[in-house]
This record gives structure tokens, C-alpha cells and sequence, in this order.
């Protein structure tokens, strides 16, 4: 498979990782180390003047492109503020575009996630937006400049899996710009479904961070999505009605 | 000197006078910290010079974990 391009970036993995809700840092960078992964998300939050978080020195800023993301923003201008301080932060552009006012099902606006990207390309960021599996949305990040859409299969960490295939499909044969599958997977047969469905990668959290064993369960996301990459480079057969006998139709006994 | 960091009022040295002196008093690394003054972001090569003053409000943020 050829390796994956979003903006100015190639990368030969297409298992992106959540950063959230690991055991330990231990465990994190543990499990960061064995998906494979070359592309991380972290958040943005108020340091803690007591108890600082350990978590962050787990990853390895030189080894990931870490990608931090808006959480916590209900409108575009709390997302242009965490941008912005994320930029600051980590002196990179790349920024995971997240606003979720809604906090039962953690669902994106799509208004204010559009205005939002609009601002932040202009300002040069290269914008990563997480939306729902709607492809006329999608097009219109693409249209303002994102480089990458990023659709939700379920809702963020509800492990479901692809709830939003029919509309995942449109975004993958109308999408110019990398389609990222991201939040709900919880198996991973839903990452490897990502993957043969034709999106480009997939995002994984939840269901890594807080499996009972997360490294093995970042080994299977691993395996899962590179199986799917394999499969799509081996020519998967068309679907048909009928059956159609594997075994010889000649032959028969009288 | 009384700043508001992070929605608490604290009351800090007078010669914690810049967000660099200021990050050294909280015992917090620069690198990969974002630093708001009123509300306006201070980038890092502008810590040394930037003074804080009695009664700023001062939001210092950095990452954690996330999805």
C-alpha cells in the first residue's frame, strides 16, 4: 500500500492512537511502542499546580507526530483558543479539530466545526476535523483546506463500531483529502472494516487505553489494521447473489 | 504580588515579576507549557520579557492525555 500523505507528512502506519484514560505511563508508552503507530493526539488542559500529569512524558515527542486536539470546546471560539495555545505549546500546526457541545453523546457541530477550520487554515494550521459521517460536510472542510476528515463510526468511546458505513463509503469515493475513521471503534475487526471499507487510517483511544491487557489489545489493532491493508492490496473478490461452488462441478458419483 | 493562575488566586514573590521567573516559582517546564496573559497567548521567545502585573490572570495549560 502506498504510504499514507496528509499535508506535507507521509507515513507507512495507518493506526493513529489516543493518548486518554491508559493505566499508566508505563502502560502508554508501552503500547504507543507496540501499534506501530507514527501519529499520536493528546489534549489541552490547565496544568496542575499540585499534582502534576505523569502521562504526557510517557510520549515521545521526536518518535510521534503528536497532534493535540480541541476537547473541551463547545464552540469554534473555545477551539480557536485551545489552537491556539496548543500551537504555542507544542510549536507544531497539526491540530485535531473537535467541538462537541453536546455532552452525553460527544456529537460534533458541524457549523461551529466549519467555521472553526476555516479560521485555523487561514492561520496556517493543518486542520484534522472530527465530524459526523456527513459527506457534504466533509467536502466543505475539504473545500476551506483541511487536510484530512476525520468521520466517527459510533460515538466517542461507546465502542459500537461503524454505525455510519453507508455515509463512511460516500466520504471515502468523494473525499480529495485522507479519510481518518475515528471514535467507536471497539474491536479490532472495526478497525480492519475501516481499513476494507478504503479509509486511510483509523483513530483508536478508548478501546486500547482501557482493555484489561492495553499493549496486547494495541497489538491486535495493529495486526487487525495491517491484515485489512494486506487484504486490499490482495484484490478482494466482487460480492455476488448467487453461489458459485469452490469445489469442482464435474466428477460426481452416479 | 496577587495573580490569578489557572482560576485561583495566589499570592506570589514580587520578583516573580516575568512568566519565566514565574514558571520557575511553580516549578513548571516551559516546553510544552502555553502561557495566556489576559487572555492573549505569549509565545515562548517572549516569556523572559513579559511582566506580569498585580491582578493579571494568567491560564497556564499544557497537555495531557486525549483522544
Amino acid at each position: 500500500m502506498k504510504p499514507l500523505k496528509i499535508a506535507d507528512k507521509t507515513f507507512t502506519s495507518r493506526l493513529f492512537i489516543g493518548t486518554g484514560k491508559y493505566p499508566s505511563p508505563e502502560i502508554l508508552a508501552e503500547s504507543l511502542d507496540v501499534s506501530g503507530t507514527e501519529v499520536v493526539t493528546v489534549a489541552l488542559r490547565r496544568v496542575s499546580l499540585t499534582e502534576p500529569d505523569p502521562t504526557i512524558d510517557a510520549i515521545d515527542f521526536d518518535k510521534y507526530l503528536v497532534v493535540p486536539n480541541t476537547s473541551g470546546a463547545k464552540n469554534a471560539e473555545e477551539a480557536l483558543r485551545l489552537a491556539r495555545l496548543a500551537r504555542s505549546a507544542s510549536g507544531l500546526t497539526w491540530l485535531k479539530l473537535e467541538v462537541t457541545p453536546d455532552p452525553v453523546y460527544l456529537l460534533p457541530d458541524p457549523f461551529e466545526t466549519l467555521q472553526a477550520a476555516e479560521i485555523l487554515v487561514k492561520e496556517g494550521f493543518t486542520v484534522l476535523p472530527y465530524i459526523h459521517a456527513d459527506p457534504t460536510l466533509a467536502k466543505r472542510l475539504e473545500d476551506v483546506g483541511c487536510a484530512a476528515v476525520m468521520p466517527l463510526g459510533s460515538p466517542i468511546g461507546s465502542a459500537r463500531g461503524i454505525k455510519t458505513a453507508e455515509f463512511i463509503s460516500i466520504i471515502i469515493e468523494q473525499a480529495n483529502v485522507p479519510v481518518v475513521v475515528d471514535a467507536g471503534l471497539g474491536l479490532p475487526s472495526h478497525a480492519a472494516q475501516a481499513i476494507e471499507m478504503g479509509a486511510d487510517a483509523v483513530l483508536v483511544n478508548t478501546a486500547i487505553a482501557i482493555a484489561k491487557d492495553p499493549v496486547k489489545m494495541s497489538r491486535a489493532f495493529k495486526g487487525a489494521v495491517e491484515c485489512a491493508v494486506e487484504a486490499l492490496e490482495a484484490g478482494p473478490i466482487e460480492e455476488q447473489q448467487q453461489a458459485s461452488a469452490s469445489s469442482p462441478l464435474t466428477g460426481f458419483l452416479d | 504580588m496577587l495573580i490569578r493562575i489557572n482560576g485561583r488566586e495566589e499570592t506570589v514573590p514580587d520578583t516573580t515579576d516575568t512568566i519565566t521567573a514565574l514558571l520557575e516559582f511553580l516549578n513548571i517546564q516551559a516546553r510544552q507549557t502555553a502561557v495566556e496573559v489576559n487572555g492573549a497567548v505569549i509565545e515562548h521567545n517572549s516569556f523572559a520579557a513579559t511582566k506580569l502585573h498585580n491582578g493579571d490572570t494568567i491560564e497556564i495549560v499544557s497537555f495531557v492525555g486525549g483522544g
